[in-house]
């Protein structure tokens, strides 16, 4: 197998855009993308729209479109009916320390596999393509159990290798230090680097440190920056992993904390709404920031979520 | 050449560490746990039998009731999810005013976590105050208590018109139903991008090759598009298929696998076994198992892409 032509690519060799076949007119056009873009919002309208009205307005049968009256301070008050502060702080150092962690393990193994001749390299990326393709499902149960305490009396290491990380930041950061995708989507574009480039540093007397320091990652930025928002994005939205390896609220992030919130709210919808709001505020900025790169990731990875 | 072989060694440790202790071993523990009695504790040896007990014994009827609940989930999710994929990026791809807002409403749902989505969503579907029951009773129709529905849809519609129709016929549950709403909502962006950047790759002159014989717009689609967005289309058939194979959130927060299991996927399947059960072992080889089948679809999807890349 060439390991060359598996890389999960969904070829995105330029956005540019030849002129389609125009559908009858362009007012058709507008008319279908109104109709589907109204339903594909409306969701995120009636959150905020909900999460403005008093409370019993936010359970009116039927439903007002338009809250008659806006209580801005439901945000203050979701806000104070759950540890949000500490789930967001504990969320952004999370997701910081994986994204920058997985910036730091993928760029030099991508740049091995892309610029470096070794032994067993064909060995490595066929261990690395195997990894990738390993659905977490796989490794969720042993993971959880590795998180588990030693047991008295058993060894630590055999059979199982017992970390006792349950309840702990650690737990929710280590497994995602390293991802295949990401050293797949920086090998590709340390690929595309020049050799010319490489040649004329070689000249200089540049070894592979250098060479990657102060010539390919300045001119790999924009993928830099496309593994980051994916990195933060998955983190930033990471559920499963974190509700079973965590009980304590002090380090769960936010997701969880807004899953536990939907059982406290109870009745309090308005009050739910505005904490789904603030949960999905920080991503829907980032994603309005970086929307170029966090597209370009999804097509280039084909990350479904 | 030695110093090379070091630079690359000391280059890829910190990456194959991390994915050697929470990748390969736990892929390893995962069948060897699969072999035991394990109930929150090691237990005794038992070979092959947690998952004749999956396959044949006291789980089976459980395990294959949520595969066929899975690939339902698929069935009735996929098809939807590529043809307004389709559709829309279609749609989009042309020079028009206001694309770019368009294109952001569309992936917002995509990045938007699905607790948080199932959050809105959960009200939108609810039996007494949601906004769905108050669209059909204004047409007369409803309430249905969707989430909470466990009669097949198909059913639901036969009782309507007077009609009885036979269990096995009796469709997907109204909430697997309604849950699939929401994942077709919620991934539509995804299949906006991948459709996008498949459009991209058609060369321009093969439309302006069309257009100067006549061919209608309806022809060039068919003839043109589609053909040449084939790859793109099993690229997001086979990934769809792997993503509702794994898919556990959205069914988690909006129906917890209920109502009567009729939502209970193969995923919640695993999860309530090892998790709210404690049955390690046998939760092991439900895993195992099910990679096996996400691993035989993630083959077919590289054999695409593999091809793809060969003659495309």
């Amino acid at each position: 197998m060439n390991a060359q032509t598996t890389i999960p690519r969904t070829a995105v060799r330029s956005l540019r855009r030849p002129p389609l076949p125009p559908i009858s007119s362009s007012l058709a056009r507008h008319a279908i993308l109104i109709a589907v873009g109204a339903v594909v919002a409306y969701p995120f309208y009636f959150m905020v729209s909900s999460s403005l009205k008093p409370f019993f307005e936010a359970i009116q049968v039927p439903p007002t479109v338009i809250p008659q009256e806006l209580h801005p301070e439901n945000y203050a008050e979701a806000w104070n009916k759950a540890p949000w502060a500490r789930y967001f702080a504990n969320t952004f150092l999370i997701a910081g320390v994986n994204t920058v962690g997985e910036l730091i393990t993928s760029v030099p193994a991508a740049y091995a596999f892309a610029r470096i001749n070794f032994k067993g390299k064909t060995l490595l990326f066929t261990i690395l393509l195997a990894t990738y393709m390993m659905p977490a499902e796989a490794t969720l149960i042993p993971n959880y159990v590795m998180m588990a305490k030693p047991i008295p009396g058993q060894s630590a290491i055999f059979p199982i290798l017992r970390l006792g990380l349950y309840d702990t930041y650690q737990a929710q950061i280590l497994p995602f230090l390293a991802s295949a995708v990401s050293i797949f989507l920086l090998r590709q574009q340390f690929l595309s680097v020049p050799n010319e480039l490489h040649d004329a540093a070689r000249m200089d007397g540049a070894g592979h440190f250098r060479f990657l320091w102060s010539v390919v990652l300045p001119i790999s930025v924009p993928a830099l920056v496309t593994v980051a928002i994916l990195s933060f994005y998955g983190s930033w939205n990471a559920f499963q992993w974190p509700l079973i390896v965590t009980s304590n609220p002090d380090i769960r992030p936010v997701q969880v904390g807004l899953n536990a919130f939907r059982a406290e709210a109870g009745s309090s919808y308005h009050l739910l709404m505005a904490a789904a709001a603030f949960v999905v505020a920080p991503i829907v900025l980032l994603y309005l920031v970086g929307q170029r790169y966090l597209v370009q990731g999804v097509a280039r990875t084909g990350i479904r979520g | 050449m030695l110093a090379e072989n070091v630079a690359a060694y000391l280059f890829l440790i910190p990456a194959f560490a991390v994915l050697f202790v929470f990748k390969l071993l736990p892929a390893i523990y995962a069948i060897y746990m699969s072999l035991f009695k394990w109930d929150i504790i090691q237990g005794a040896f038992r070979g092959i039998d947690n998952y004749t007990d999956v396959l044949f014994g006291s789980r089976a009827e459980a395990w294959w009731r949520s595969l066929s609940t899975t690939f339902t989930y698929a069935a009735i999710t996929i098809p939807f999810e590529i043809a307004f994929g389709l559709v829309i990026a279609y749609v989009l791809f042309q020079k028009m005013r206001g694309r770019g807002i368009y294109r952001t409403i569309f992936y917002l749902p995509y990045i938007t976590s699905t607790v948080a989505a199932a959050a809105v969503f959960e009200w939108i579907f609810h039996p007494q105050y949601g906004l769905l029951n108050n669209i059909l009773a204004s047409f007369g129709a409803g309430p249905l208590r969707f989430l909470q529905e466990p009669d097949g849809i198909f059913q639901m519609i036969g009782s309507r018109f007077g009609l009885a129709i036979p269990d096995w016929a009796a469709g997907p549950s109204l909430a697997l139903t309604s849950v699939a709403i929401f994942s077709i909502w919620h991934f539509l962006g995804f299949q906006i991008v991948i459709f996008l950047a498949g459009l991209g790759n058609i060369p321009a002159e093969y439309y302006e090759a069309a257009r100067l014989d006549g061919a209608s717009t309806r022809k060039i689609f068919t003839s043109i598009t589609l053909p040449l967005l084939s790859p793109q289309i099993f690229f997001v058939f086979t990934i769809a298929t792997i993503g509702v194979l794994r898919s556990f959130n959205e069914i988690f927060v909006l129906t917890n696998g209920g109502p009567l299991d009729t939502s209970r996927t193969t995923t919640m399947l695993v999860f309530r076994t090892f998790f709210q059960q404690g049955q390690i072992g046998l939760g092991s080889a439900m895993g195992v198992l099910l990679t096996i089948v996400i691993l035989l679809f993630t083959l077919v999807q590289f054999r695409i892409l593999e091809r793809r890349v060969q003659y495309g």
